[in-house]
C-alpha cells in the first residue's frame, strides 16, 4: 500500500498548506502571538469655529500692544517723551510684522536640522512658503488642525507685543535708530530661539504615533516637559530680562532720584491697562489654539488671577505705603496677567487665584523696595513686573497644574486611545509629579533668563557699534518728541 | 494808577470776580500759578518713588485800578477769598507807569 501511504502524505500535507495560508499562525504555532498593525493617526480636521476664535484671538493681542501696551507706557512717562513712546511701540509692530512674515515665522516654527535644532527652526516656512490650506497645522488635538496662516498671525503678535515691552526698561533716553534696529535684531536673535525651544513641536497627532522620535524633533524647553501655556518664559520673562539688561547699561536718566519724574497721565496709563486686561484673553484663551474647554479655562483664569493681583497689590500698598494708588492697582493688575500667562489653560480657578495673590504682593515689593534699595532706573518696571511675574507664574505653574490643586494636569499623548486602527484625541492624563514639574520650569526659566541676558547684551552692542544706544544730553533734556520726531504729543 | 496782583485759592476766583464785578471794576486778567508760602505741599508716591510736591496750585488776578479804589478793591477781594486756613494767599499792590487802551487810543486813567 506504498501509493495509499504517499496520497495520505500528500493530502495531508496539502491540508497544512492550505491551513497555513488561511491562517499564518498556524505554521508558527499557537503561541506566538498575531503581529498587530500599528495605528493611523488621523487626518487633521480644520473646525470654522477654532479658525474664528484664532483669528478674534490675534486681534485681540495686536490691541493689547497698539495702543494697550503703547498708552500704559505713554501714561507713565513726561509729557515731553509721550509721542516717542507711542511711536516706538507703533513701530516695533510694524516692523517686527515684517520681519516675522518674512523670516522669523520659520525660525521660530518650522523644524531645524543639525545641533542647533532644539533651539533653531529651519528655512521650510521662508517668505511665508509652502502654506497650504490643506496642510493643517497642529493643535493640542489629535486630529485637529488650523488653518497655518492664522497660525502665523498670532504667533506674530506675540513677538511684537514682547519686543515692545522690553523697550519700557530703557524708556525716555533710547534713540529712535537704535529701537527700529532692536525691532528687527532682538525679535530674531533673542525671541525666535526661545520661542522654538518652549513650544516648537510636531503636533500631537505625531506625538501620539512616535512620542520619542516627535520629541527629538521639538524645542529644547518642550523636550524637558517645561508647561508654559501662553508664554510666561518666551515673552514675559524674556522681555522683562532684555528691558533689565538694557536699563543697566544704557545707565539711569538725567535727574534720576533728584527730579520728580511722575507719570504725565495716569489716566491713559488705566486705559492702556484696561486694553491690555481684554486683549489678553486673547493672549491666554487663544494659546490654547481651539475653541473648547481648554480656551474657557483660561480665559476663567485670565479673569480672577488679574483681579487677585490687583487687590493685593492694592491692599499691600495701602498698608505699607499708606494710600492705595490708580498706579498701583494697574501695575498689580498686569502683574496678574503676568503671571497667570504661564498657567492660564492649566490652573484650575482656585489655584490661578491664589497665583495672582502672590503676584501682586511679590512685584510690588520688587517695583518699591527692592529697585528704590539697588537704585537702577528699570522706567517703565519690566524688571519688577515681567521677569519677576512671569518668574513667579512659570514656577507656580509647576504647582497650580497638579490635579490635586485643581489643576488640569498634562496630557498623555502616548496613551491616547485607538480606535479601529486610527488614534483618536481622547487621551488621558498623565501621572503628575509636582516637584519633578516645578523642577522643570525652574530650569526652563533660568535657561530663558540666561538665553535673554546674553543675547540681548549682545544685541545692544551690536547697536551700539552702529548707531549708538543713548540719545545725547541735550536731546534727552529737551524730550525725545522733538529730539528724535520733531513733534509734540499736545499742542495745547 | 495802581496794578493790584492778588494770589487766590483756586476754588476762591468766581467770588473775587463777582466781589469785584460789585464795585465796578471791569476787567482783570487771571492766570494759573503755582508757590507756596506757609502751607506746605504733600507726598505723592508713583510706584515706590517718593516726591516731595513743595507747590500748591494758586490762581494770580491783576487788575489796574484808578487812583483812589485801591483800598476798596483791597478789601473787596480779602473779605471774599479768605476761609480762615492756611493758603489763604496774599496781595500785593504795584504802581503802573502808563496804560494805553488799544482800541481806542485812550490812556491813562481813561484806559482802565
Amino acid at each position: 500500500m506504498k501509493t495509499g501511504w504517499r496520497n495520505f502524505i500528500l493530502l495531508g500535507a496539502a491540508g497544512v498548506a492550505v491551513l497555513a495560508l488561511i491562517d499564518p499562525t498556524f505554521a508558527q504555532g499557537a503561541a506566538a502571538a498575531p503581529a498587530a498593525a500599528a495605528p493611523k493617526a488621523p487626518d487633521l480636521v480644520i473646525n470654522k469655529a477654532d479658525d474664528g476664535w484664532m483669528m478674534v484671538s490675534s486681534l485681540l493681542v495686536l490691541m493689547m500692544t497698539v495702543p494697550g501696551l503703547a498708552l500704559f507706557y505713554g501714561g507713565m512717562v513726561r509729557t515731553k517723551n509721550m509721542l516717542s513712546t507711542l511711536t516706538q511701540v507703533l513701530a516695533i509692530q510694524c516692523i517686527v510684522c515684517v520681519v516675522w512674515f518674512l523670516w522669523e515665522y520659520s525660525l521660530a516654527f518650522t523644524e531645524g536640522s543639525g545641533f542647533t535644532s532644539p533651539f533653531i527652526g529651519g528655512m521650510s516656512r521662508l517668505f511665508m512658503a509652502g502654506i497650504d490650506p490643506k496642510a493643517p497645522a497642529a493643535t493640542f488635538s489629535v486630529g485637529v488642525g488650523l488653518d497655518e496662516l492664522v497660525y502665523v498671525c498670532f504667533q506674530m503678535t506675540f513677538c511684537a507685543i514682547t519686543t515692545a515691552l522690553a523697550i519700557g526698561g530703557f524708556a525716555e533716553r533710547m534713540k529712535f535708530s537704535a529701537i527700529v534696529l532692536f525691532a528687527v535684531l532682538w525679535s530674531t536673535i533673542v525671541y525666535c530661539p526661545i520661542a522654538h525651544s518652549v513650544w516648537f513641536n510636531p503636533g500631537p497627532n505625531d506625538l501620539a504615533l512616535n512620542n520619542a522620535a516627535a520629541l527629538a524633533r521639538s524645542g529644547y524647553g518642550f523636550q524637558l516637559g517645561a508647561l508654559d501655556f501662553a508664554g510666561g518664559t518666551v515673552v514675559h520673562i524674556n522681555a522683562g530680562i532684555a528691558g533689565f539688561v538694557g536699563a543697566l547699561l544704557l545707565g539711569r536718566r538725567i535727574g534720576f532720584g533728584r527730579e520728580p519724574m511722575p507719570p504725565h497721565s495716569l489716566t491713559l496709563t488705566m486705559v492702556g491697562a484696561s486694553l491690555l486686561w481684554v486683549g489678553w484673553f486673547g493672549f491666554n484663551a487663544g494659546s490654547n489654539l481651539e475653541a473648547n474647554a481648554g480656551a474657557v479655562l483660561a480665559m476663567a483664569n485670565t479673569f480672577v488671577a488679574t483681579a487677585a493681583a490687583g487687590v493685593s497689590w492694592m491692599l499691600v500698598e495701602w498698608l505699607f505705603k499708606g494710600k492705595p494708588s490708580l498706579l498701583g492697582l494697574a501695575s498689580g493688575v498686569v502683574a496678574g496677567l503676568v503671571a497667570v500667562t504661564p498657567a492660564s489653560g492649566y490652573a484650575g480657578p482656585m489655584g490661578a487665584l491664589v497665583l495672582g495673590l502672590v503676584a501682586g504682593a511679590v512685584c510690588f515689593f520688587f517695583c518699591t523696595a527692592v529697585k528704590s534699595a539697588f537704585g537702577y532706573d528699570d522706567t517703565l518696571d519690566v524688571f519688577g513686573v515681567h521677569a519677576i511675574g512671569g518668574f513667579v507664574g512659570a514656577i507656580g505653574t509647576g504647582i497650580v497644574a497638579a490635579p490635586i490643586y485643581g489643576g488640569a494636569g498634562v496630557v498623555d499623548y502616548t496613551k491616547c486611545v485607538v480606535k479601529d486602527g486610527i488614534i483618536t484625541s481622547d487621551c488621558p492624563l498623565g501621572d503628575y509629579d509636582m516637584m519633578a514639574q516645578v523642577i522643570v520650569q525652574a530650569k526652563n526659566a533660568f535657561i530663558t533668563i540666561g538665553w535673554s541676558a546674553v543675547g540681548s547684551l549682545i544685541v545692544y552692542m551690536i547697536i551700539a557699534l552702529i548707531v549708538g544706544l543713548r540719545v545725547s544730553e541735550d536731546a534727552e533734556r529737551e524730550g525725545l518728541d522733538i529730539s528724535e520726531h520733531g513733534e509734540r504729543a499736545y499742542n495745547m | 494808577m495802581k496794578m493790584v496782583m492778588a494770589i487766590i485759592k483756586p476754588f476762591k476766583l468766581e467770588d473775587v470776580r463777582k466781589a469785584l464785578d460789585d464795585i465796578g471794576i471791569e476787567g482783570l486778567t487771571v492766570t494759573e500759578v503755582k508757590g507756596y508760602g506757609r502751607q506746605k505741599g504733600h507726598t505723592e508716591i508713583y510706584r515706590g518713588a517718593e516726591y516731595e510736591v513743595n507747590f500748591v496750585p494758586k490762581l494770580k488776578i491783576e487788575v489796574a485800578v484808578a487812583p483812589g479804589s485801591v483800598d476798596k478793591v483791597i478789601e473787596a477781594i480779602a473779605e471774599v477769598a479768605k476761609t480762615g486756613q492756611i493758603g489763604d494767599g496774599k496781595i500785593f499792590v504795584t504802581p503802573i507807569d502808563q496804560a494805553v487802551r488799544i482800541r481806542t487810543g485812550e490812556v491813562g486813567t481813561a484806559a482802565l
